[in-house]
């Protein structure tokens, strides 16, 4: 087992936070006029690089042990988050085609977790 | 903050002329987003500090790391930028190119190992990306 488990949770929680960064810069991104001053006066799109920063912490140290190749893959943990956020926050319909990405993403990464 | 990409918030007026530049934008960001991860792995490797806040405080003196942090920057408003005018059903499948880049680059770079689980693992996931990317955001 070259990739420890604490590495594969701090990955996910670093994807887990990061998601929110996400649903930040979304929400800000409709509140943007077409001048690059609205991009950082936006209090949603400033807070929400600040998640994405505060989220590579996490990233970073799980990256300290552990293989790439293995860690790499399951930050797409992040877009099956998203992918409710955006049904929370935004309404956005969550679709048959969602959830079989869904299962396709969860399964993928069961297959990295069991052979790690 | 490892992968993201996928997940970015879009802002979309389907043109179809501009297909093939956000095509090609992308691609690019795949294989810059992919050269980020490197860097980044790069830097945390030597970052063996005996405490996690000790850690955290040389995060920003770590070079590859800054650097790792730089190209995500680029690759990220690049990105925005193709996703602003591009398909993204056609560019979602293209965004998950990334995760092979960085398979490959991994086995180059940190010698790491693929089996069959893990190559069977990252097309499954890789799938499941541009399936689920394909319907977002409507």
């Amino acid at each position: 087992m070259k990739t420890p488990l604490s590495s594969i949770l701090l990955v996910l929680l670093s994807a887990f936070i990061g998601s929110f960064g996400a649903v930040l810069l979304k929400s800000g991104s409709s509140r943007l006029s077409r001048t690059w001053q609205s991009l950082f006066l936006n209090t949603r799109i400033i807070f929400g690089v600040g998640l994405f920063l505060f989220s590579s912490i996490f990233a970073v140290l799980a990256m300290r042990e552990g293989e790439l190749s293995v860690l790499y893959p399951m930050s797409s943990f992040a877009s099956i988050l998203t992918m409710f956020w955006s049904r929370l926050f935004f309404g956005e319909p969550l679709t048959r085609k969602k959830f079989v990405g869904l299962g396709l993403i969860i399964a993928g990464i069961t297959c990295l977790f069991s052979h790690r | 903050m490892i992968g993201y990409d996928e997940q970015l918030p879009a802002v979309t007026s389907s043109l179809p002329s501009h297909n093939t530049r956000s095509i090609i934008l992308v691609f690019c960001c795949t294989i810059l987003g992919a050269a980020a991860q490197i860097f980044m792995k790069m830097g945390a490797n030597t970052l063996a500090y005996p405490t996690v806040l000790q850690t955290i405080l040389h995060i920003g003196t770590n070079v590859p790391l800054i650097a790792g942090y730089i190209l995500y920057g680029i690759s990220t408003l690049l990105l925005i930028v193709a996703l602003k005018t591009g398909q993204l059903s056609v560019l979602y499948p293209i965004i998950s190119l990334t995760y092979v880049w960085v398979t490959i680059l991994s086995v180059i770079v940190f010698n790491e190992s693929v089996n069959i689980y893990k190559a069977v693992g990252l097309a499954i996931i890789m799938l499941g990306v541009a399936v689920l990317g394909m319907d977002s955001r409507k």
